[in-house]
């Protein structure tokens, strides 16, 4: 706070110009969006900080206590669990899965579609072959099947959800870098002599980012939605250790008498996944200099 | 003097299908092409659009295989494309594109593109890279404040200035040039022709000029080679074969350049169309356009031969065959 406030009382012109530019510069709901998101990021690594009671520490003298209440702000659950400090929990939980899951199948798939754009022949192939094995298989059976095999830990389901979706990046990031090098700046880098991996990765993979970063704001709400359908049916996130998808699925049972158990984390996904979805619109524009 | 690049009877072959179970026909788009380019000549590569110019010029670079036939640069037989030496022989030989901002990174600056061979091939050291890109531009007529532009900032005829730029860094031997102005507009392709003739005198370059406006060609080339699906039909030094064509299919291209203030007179108008190159017509390939035909025309491919110092013209009639076969079925 105390930079701020020298910057204030030193030039306050200055820094109302500042503001003015940076409203300029970023629309309104772009600015909420990334502020969401640093909120949320910022409560996934301190939560151990944030956390005014233990998630399990139940207070059974205000059960089911309503919001506002000065010991409990956003109410308790049936338990007496404190939903703020669970909430907190679950969005570090919930955070790291989408986050994790997003870029690993961002990475997983953009890496295999290259690998087909750039081999074709027999690799094409098995990529696509595996593609629509993944895309043909009912993704719910196969993750109940892993889950109840291996147990849930949190690695484990990083891992299934990065699975999900990957198929459809390397489907565009195939489509499109085939569809680059058949292009003249792709020619025209390979003419000059570059390495195939400085092709792809300087030249190719900047100019097919956007539509790749659509679709990471595409797949984040999904991953999001899909971790609370399986913690929903109890093969997620393992009580007493909570997500958003977890108090969504356990508050439902209260949600004539306390609607506040599940409506905190879902005002949190909803809001999460707008967010992401604005600013990935407002980053794709970004990086294309012929928007600017 | 040894060539710098020579091409030895080049065949490249297409396979195009015919509907969804129509067999593959094959195209000859380049068919037995032969030719030599010197060190800091200028070859012009003249023909109709589908005649095989392009695929020559990528060819020459080897970025097209051949069917057939060899490519050698310097004497050495040319790497197979892709290869780790393919990608070092870069340096010393370029491409210079017909559409320039296809050819350009819409994410880059035109800086940051025109310093990309050096820092592809190692040639100069980081800290000397913005002086060379900044020498580089200057010789092609950028201003220096155009170094951070994006090139959908910049106009047609700048663009390709950048591309041009982007070809020198490496200082080639070799400059393939295709239709490096057929899309800019009549008084900035002048401008761009001029930087083109102006590095290639001051670096020795020697370049291939790929192009169907003959101004041009003639303009810019020392030697001509005339293109006629897939085969060159004459080859002459410029002012020699825009004076006296011999090939009734060059002296109908040349008899097609309108010149400023005169009406067009004799002009030679050709019948028809250009054929399909995938159902080549026997004999010589021009006669069924050709006012000069002959019989042995339409059963036997004319070679080409010479006709006079330096120049070579595959024709039956210019080279007088016609005469001789006539003579011999009077006597029969």
């Amino acid at each position: 706070m105390a930079p701020v406030g020298r910057i204030e009382t030193a030039s306050p012109g200055r820094l109302r110009g500042s503001v003015a530019l940076l409203r300029r510069k970023v629309p309104v709901s772009v600015a909420f969006g990334v502020f969401w998101l640093a909120a949320m990021v910022v409560i996934a690594l301190f939560a151990d900080y944030l956390r005014p009671y233990d998630i399990t520490a139940m207070d059974l003298t205000s059960r089911l206590s309503s919001p506002g209440a000065f010991k409990h702000w956003l109410g308790t659950d049936e338990l007496g669990r404190d939903v703020l400090s669970r909430l907190v929990q679950s969005i570090r939980v919930s955070l790291i899965i989408a986050f994790g899951a997003t870029i690993l199948s961002a990475v997983f798939g953009t890496t295999l579609g290259f690998a087909a754009a750039r081999f074709r022949g027999v690799v094409e192939h098995l990529v696509l072959v595996l593609a629509d094995f993944q895309a043909a298989l009912p993704f719910l059976i196969m993750s109940l099947a892993v889950l109840a095999f291996f147990g849930s830990s949190m690695v484990l389901l990083v891992c299934l959800m990065g699975f999900y979706g990957w198929e459809r990046y390397a489907r565009i990031a195939r489509g499109l870098a085939i569809s680059a090098g058949g292009q003249g700046y792709a020619a025209a880098v390979v003419q000059l002599g570059a390495t195939p991996a400085r092709v792809y990765l300087r030249h190719i993979l900047p100019n097919v980012a956007s539509t790749l970063i659509v679709s990471m704001t595409l797949t984040f709400p999904e991953i999001i939605l899909m971790e609370s359908g399986l913690s929903f049916l109890g093969l997620g996130v393992q009580p007493p250790e909570t997500s958003l998808g977890n108090m969504v699925g356990f508050g439902r049972e209260y949600l004539t008498r306390a609607p506040w158990i599940m409506l905190a984390p879902a005002a949190v996904i909803m809001l999460t996944t707008l967010s992401i979805s604005l600013v990935g619109d407002w980053l794709r524009d970004k990086l294309d200099p012929t928007l600017r | 003097m040894n060539p710098l690049i020579e091409a030895d009877d080049l065949v490249r072959i297409y396979e195009t299908r015919r509907g969804l179970f129509g067999g593959a026909s094959p195209v000859r788009a380049v068919d037995g092409v032969s030719l030599a380019v010197m060190p800091g000549e200028t070859l012009g590569i003249v023909g109709e659009s589908g005649s095989g110019k392009s695929t020559l010029g990528r060819m020459l670079l080897g970025i097209d295989p051949a069917r057939a036939g060899e490519v050698r640069f310097s004497g050495s037989p040319m790497p197979k494309s892709g290869t780790a030496e393919w990608r070092a022989l870069r340096a010393k030989m370029q491409l210079v594109y017909q559409d320039p901002l296809a050819a350009l990174d819409r994410r880059l600056t035109i800086a940051t593109q025109i310093g990309e061979p050096l820092e592809i091939h190692r040639l100069v050291q980081k800290e000397h890279r913005a002086a060379r890109v900044a020498e580089l531009m200057a010789a092609v007529g950028l201003r220096p404040d155009q170094a951070g532009r994006f090139p959908h900032e910049l106009s047609g005829g700048q663009r390709q200035r950048a591309v041009i730029a982007r070809a020198l860094a490496s200082r080639p031997k070799l400059l393939v040039c295709d239709e490096p102005v057929s899309a800019l507009d009549v008084s900035i392709q002048a401008q761009v022709v001029n930087v083109l003739r102006d590095l290639q005198e001051q670096n020795g370059i020697a370049m291939v000029f790929i192009s169907h406006d003959l101004k041009v060609v003639r303009n810019i080339a020392d030697r001509v080679a005339v293109m006629y699906l897939g085969r060159i039909v004459e080859e002459a030094s410029s002012d020699v074969i825009f004076q006296s064509p011999q090939h009734p299919y060059t002296s109908a291209l040349i008899s097609s350049v309108p010149v400023p203030g005169k009406p067009p007179e004799g002009r030679m108008i050709l019948q028809g169309e250009p054929p399909n190159p995938a159902d080549r017509p026997s004999g010589c390939a021009f006669h069924p356009r050709c006012p000069l035909a002959r019989d042995i025309c339409r059963t036997s491919v004319p070679a080409l031969r010479q006709i006079g110092s330096g120049r070579t013209a595959a024709c039956h009639v210019v080279a007088g065959e016609t005469a001789s076969v006539e003579r011999l079925r009077k006597r029969a």
